[in-house]
């Protein structure tokens, strides 16, 4: 078992004839994903990388059974190219696209609370099972199968993270990049309830970073409860606080956002908390021997 | 209330979202397009204008520092003047000096433009603000009976009087939503209903403008029974800009450093801190992981820069340039786990950069992920006496220990 992909996931490339579309289409099927489909106005019956090119998502769907798909296509169409992903009926979209209007991905899950397609992203690495499926941008060959779910905000401090694990000997179930933008799909907590009920899954690392409530809202459910052993980094803890201008945020976010605050909260909630990111695998060793 | 709220705003905005400030008399500029009222005012560039300014206003005038910061009133950025005479002397004061508030950092800004504008003749000041909610992925509008500069004291001491409604834009604001501000702002008559409907006007304007922070500070009531945007924030979401050439004409690169505007123009996302140490990563987040380690090394970084995916090599060799031309940085440490970005672009344009214009201090780098073999070699052959650490945290401290031997003064 894994969460959201595995062996069987079918995939659809949407903007596969792009340049990002085709190097990383082609990392992905060396990697053993089914990229069963493509999509690319007016290209519709050609053949790319092997791979049978579509004008529309929901062409791929009927004609390939597709049920996941990766985003590649620029900023200014990812959010048609979202909404027609959902649309079609996809389960998981994966929109790796950064620079997308904050106000159009509102809109965006406006639309897919009434759909029951999963989004993760957008600006994320995506999303990767070991050694059977990989639908994002990450580098395949840090990453080994094995027994720990890894959710993150970041893109290579998942790469980091994954890497000192693989050095140790720990695999990872799936690895889940949320994304690092403002509005994303999937959450921490989202993220989390699923590694809750993987089998497979024996530890979870989450990586957050300073600003937002994410971390936050993740401490909350983890307090109400969780059966697995989670360890924690958040980013910039030594960061300054950047400028700011006006007061709507800080009334707003009630002081939140630090990574002290953060820190803080992760801990009390029972996670295993680490300080400094070279020593992230290392905690994830500790938690899964059940030392302290 | 919004005590558990969440926010687009936050400590990460300088790290990992952009915003483009604009100036108060362009954010009242845009409101007066949505019909929203603001006092009548001209902007000046000198003395002699403002006093123009005052003349054609006529009575009392108010002299307004333009800078991108809050707490300009506090800072003594805001003169009133009786006469234009007074008005012209108002702004030599201003114009041209350092403006130092609670929100610019200790090195101020420098006044470039001043707002001119009448007095308005004040019943109650009260407050309205919009930004986005980024849980609940709607805007959060907020509404206070009491504006000013005192908004964010009234929000912890009493909570119950700040009423915050999440709105979502493709429905925009209900009726009932409209309702509740303008009760919340305890008007009532005329100006209740002048108040919901301002509210309304509020969040098409921020839609519109695709705004991630749209304050109105204070809005005030005046004995004639208008609401007038007497002072005006607003934060354009930067990922906007390239589809509103509108907006983007609103930027003021007057506000930002040399240093800023160079690595902007590269791509790249740069933020110059006080500390010593040069840091070059890719990805914001093992940027901040880096900075993290600097400073359990006993270090501190004299900047965060995330180098982005799509980085070329030219970017590569002007963040380096940047680096190594700032006399503060007394070692460079350069973080890369390749994934779309190789480790070899990398080391070619920081190769490249230190061979056109020199390197004066010492460079660590970690090299991890795609294409590291190649770099490997491009830098054992570049003949340049750089550090390859085998890992982050190898890489840190030994940045660190060349900071603290590296000759001369900071």
């Amino acid at each position: 078992m894994s969460i959201l992909v595995d062996a069987s996931t079918r995939v659809v490339v949407q903007g596969i004839t792009g340049g990002e579309g085709t190097f990383h289409t082609q990392r992905m099927i060396e990697y053993g994903t089914t990229v069963a489909a493509g999509v690319t106005p007016r290209k519709g019956g050609t053949l790319h990388l092997g791979v049978p090119v579509f004008d529309t998502v929901a062409e791929a769907v009927r004609n390939e059974g597709v049920d996941a798909s990766v985003i590649f296509v620029p900023a200014a169409y990812a959010p048609a190219a979202l909404r027609e992903a959902a649309e079609a009926g996809i389960r998981l979209i994966v929109c790796i696209t950064e620079g997308i209007e904050v106000l159009y991905m509102v809109r965006i899950k406006e639309l897919l609370r009434r759909t029951p397609a999963l989004l993760v992203g957008p600006n994320t690495p995506g999303v990767i099972s070991p050694g059977k499926a990989k639908l994002g941008i990450m580098p395949g060959p840090i990453h080994r199968p094995g027994p720990v779910g890894l959710v993150s905000r970041s893109g290579t401090l998942t790469y980091e993270a994954v890497n000192q694990l693989s050095l140790l000997g720990l695999g990872q179930s799936t690895a889940v990049g949320i994304g690092g933008d403002p509005i994303v799909g999937l959450s921490f907590v989202d993220v989390l309830a699923l590694f809750e009920k993987d089998p497979e899954t024996e530890a979870v690392v989450l990586i957050g970073e300073i600003g937002g409530t994410a971390e936050e809202e993740a401490a909350a459910f983890l307090r109400r409860g969780y059966s697995k052993p989670v360890a924690a980094y958040v980013a910039g803890l030594t960061a300054p606080p950047g400028r700011r201008m006006g007061h709507a945020g800080a009334i707003a976010s009630g002081g939140q956002g630090t990574a002290a605050q953060k820190t803080a909260l992760l801990e009390a909630a029972g996670a295993r908390i680490v300080r400094n990111p070279a020593e992230i695998g290392k905690a994830v060793a500790a938690a899964l021997a059940g030392k302290s | 209330m919004a005590h558990s709220r969440t926010l687009y705003r936050g400590p990460e905005t300088r790290y990992r979202y952009s915003l483009m400030r604009i100036h108060e008399y362009q954010a009242k500029s845009l409101l007066t397009q949505f019909g929203i009222l603001t006092p009548n005012g001209k902007v000046a560039s000198t003395p002699k204008e403002a006093r123009a300014a005052a003349a054609w206003i006529g009575g009392a005038v108010l002299v307004k520092a333009q800078i991108h910061a809050g707490g300009r009133g506090k800072a003594g950025g805001a003169l009133k003047a009786a006469s234009p005479a007074e008005a012209e002397e108002a702004a030599s004061r201003l114009l041209g000096k350092r403006l130092v508030t609670g929100q610019t950092g200790p090195e101020g800004r420098v006044v470039r433009l001043v707002l001119v504008e009448e007095v308005l003749d004040v019943v109650r000041e009260l407050y309205v603000g919009l930004t986005i909610d980024r849980s609940k992925a709607g805007l959060a509008l907020l509404v206070a009976p009491r504006g000013g500069v005192d908004v964010e004291a009234l929000a912890s001491g009493r909570p119950d009087l700040v009423l915050e409604q999440t709105v979502f834009p493709s429905a925009g604001l209900l009726p009932a939503q409209a309702e509740r501000a303008a009760s919340a702002l305890g008007l009532s008559g005329g100006a209740f209903d002048r108040a919901a409907e301002l509210a309304a006007v509020l969040v098409r304007a921020f839609d519109t403008m695709n705004a991630s922070l749209l304050e109105i500070n204070p809005l005030v009531l005046t004995s004639d029974g208008r609401l007038v945007a007497a002072d005006a924030k607003v934060e354009i979401d930067d990922n906007a800009l390239p589809f509103h050439p509108m907006l983007r004409e609103l930027r003021d690169p007057g506000e930002e450093t040399p240093a800023e505007r160079e690595a902007a123009a590269a791509g790249l996302s740069f933020v110059k801190l006080d500390g010593d140490i040069g840091c070059i990563v890719n990805g914001a987040g093992l940027a901040m992981a880096t900075m993290d380690l600097i400073a359990l090394a006993g270090g501190r970084p004299a900047n965060f820069l995330d180098v982005g995916g799509g980085v070329s090599e030219e970017a590569v060799a002007k963040a380096f340039s940047l680096l190594s031309s700032d006399p503060g940085v007394r070692s460079a440490l350069v973080n890369i786990f390749g994934g779309i970005v190789r480790c070899d672009l990398v080391v070619r344009g920081i190769v490249r950069s230190a061979r056109e214009n020199g390197c004066r201090v010492p460079v660590v780098m970690r090299l991890e992920g795609t294409n590291i073999d190649e770099a490997r070699t491009l830098l054992s052959g570049s003949g340049l006496p750089f550090t390859l650490a085998p890992d982050m945290e190898t890489a840190a401290r030994e940045a660190v220990r060349l900071a603290r031997t590296a000759g001369g003064p900071r």
